[in-house]
């Protein structure tokens, strides 16, 4: 399994990278591994206004069902709906396969609220 | 691994949709020693399982296996079975693993014979190894000392099989596909699975864990128990109105209240061919004009289909194909429509 050093990690297995004030999030390459083939992605409405720690985004496989949570306030600027029909591109590669973007509140509480490629491999590997 | 009626099972080895698609363009081999095994022996083995399950067993030859609905007093189902007759007066009982302490217990305490016809549980000394898909004949024929051709469908043999003397080679299945359930004395298990994997390589044959088992028995709209059938529905709300046999000779323990039933029970067994790519999961409610008017029992992504499917029960008046009704995905609407057909028919 793969986790690039210069992306977040969150404890629920999102990946993010922060571009200027917007948030780029998807599910790590532990998340698709566990969930198996993707077959169905419930994005959230662009415009709408998400708490730290709420559920954002639903990523749905054959075997189950998993939440998706934004680490940090902010406003949804876009969702991947490239992904729709596509939902295997979670599988093969992760990182590349963004879900939303998120314009957050405070660009200082990302760092907080994320681990680096180290500390998430330590805890998954827990 | 996931634990499943006391075994350890594999939800996947390599993926449900790589498993799946196998099963249906090569072949797939399925571990499913889990399942039980109950032995019906003596004179009036015949009339005991007439009067116990709900299909015509007078009707089987030795040789033949017959799919049977076991059902309590109310019409509900206590279990599905499939029921291998060995000899005139000698029977096989193949039950779902969950419930073969429950069948085992139903079936020695309705006995109608008790003394005479004898059930004995061999759950514990068979393993069942399923190769199932357009190969499966043809990978079973390196191994059986018998001509698998004669077999037809829900016809079995005894035989040798890799080796292995004393099993039972049925032409039974679970996934929709042409193939085999052979039925090993547990010890020499192991071996067995080595030599169908090894047989099949040439043929494609891959490993396949419980998911795509579900998956595949989903598109093919096979009942699962705990899920379209329970305690509390009967065989024909089901839709397997097929090996309900209300007319036979005596009738059967449980058909007078089905028949009974016939009048007041308000919902069914209907197919959902759901638009979108929401998945429908057992529980979920089904609306139609915003009420609620059923739920859903089983529901996946249909692989060979690359659709969302369900089985669901649904209000007697909507149960007719092409009703447009919206199941309630966790808060969001995902749209189906009652479809008439099983979503996968081998050609």
């Amino acid at each position: 399994m793969n986790f690039p050093a210069d992306l977040r990690y969150t404890a629920h297995d999102e990946w993010c990278r922060l571009e200027g004030d917007v948030l780029v999030l998807g599910i790590s390459d532990f998340a698709q591994d566990a969930l198996g083939e993707l077959v169905h992605i419930e994005f959230p409405d662009v415009g709408k206004v998400f708490a730290a720690g709420d559920e954002a985004a639903e990523v749905e496989s054959v075997k189950a069902v998993a939440p998706v949570y934004s680490p940090v306030a902010g406003t949804v600027v876009a969702v991947n709906s490239a992904l729709d029909g596509n939902e295997g591109d979670i599988n093969s590669k992760p990182y590349a396969s963004w879900l939303f973007k998120i314009k957050v509140a405070d660009v200082s509480s990302v760092a907080a609220a994320t681990l680096d490629a180290a500390a998430y491999q330590a805890k998954i590997a827990r | 691994m996931v634990p499943f009626a006391g075994f350890e099972m594999p939800v996947q080895y390599t993926g449900v949709i790589p498993e799946h698609l196998a099963c249906r363009k090569s072949a797939g081999l399925f571990d499913v020693s889990h399942m039980g095994e109950v032995r019906v022996r003596g004179a009036k083995a015949e009339q005991a399982l007439m009067w116990l399950v709900s299909n015509d067993v007078a009707s089987t030859v030795p040789g033949q296996a017959q799919y049977n609905a076991l059902c309590n007093d109310k019409g509900g189902v206590v279990d599905d079975l499939v029921i291998y007759r060995i000899a005139q007066d000698e029977f096989l009982i193949c039950v779902n693993a969950s419930n073969r302490a429950k069948d085992f217990a139903w079936l020695v305490e309705h006995n109608p014979f008790p003394g005479e016809v004898v059930f004995t549980d061999e759950g514990d000394d068979w393993a069942q190894l399923a190769i199932q898909g357009p190969n499966a004949v043809a990978i079973c024929q390196k191994l059986a000392n018998v001509d698998l051709a004669p077999i037809g469908t829900y016809r079995f043999t005894h035989g040798t099989f890799a080796g292995v003397a004393g099993c039972i080679i049925a032409r039974t299945g679970y996934t929709g596909e042409d193939g085999f359930e052979v039925f090993i004395p547990v010890a020499a298990a192991g071996p067995v699975w080595d030599a169908i994997l090894a047989a099949g390589a040439d043929f494609g044959i891959v490993p396949v864990g419980l998911g795509a088992r579900d998956t595949l028995r989903l598109e093919s709209c096979y009942c699962l128990y705990g899920h379209e059938l329970n305690d509390d529905t009967t065989p024909l709300q089901a839709g397997i109105g097929w090996i309900t046999k209300l007319k036979k000779q005596g009738g059967f323990l449980g058909s007078a209240a089905i028949e009974a039933r016939k009048a007041t029970d308000d919902k069914k067994l209907v197919k959902l061919l759901i638009d979108g790519t929401r998945i429908a999961r057992d529980g979920m409610p089904v609306l139609f004009e915003g009420q609620p008017v059923g739920h859903v029992t089983s529901g996946t992504r249909g692989p060979t289909l690359e659709k969302s499917i369900a089985l669901a029960y649904l209000r007697n008046d909507l149960a007719k194909p092409g009703t447009r009704v919206v199941v309630d995905v966790r808060g969001k609407e995902a749209p189906a429509e009652v479809v008439a057909n099983p979503f996968y028919k081998r050609s």
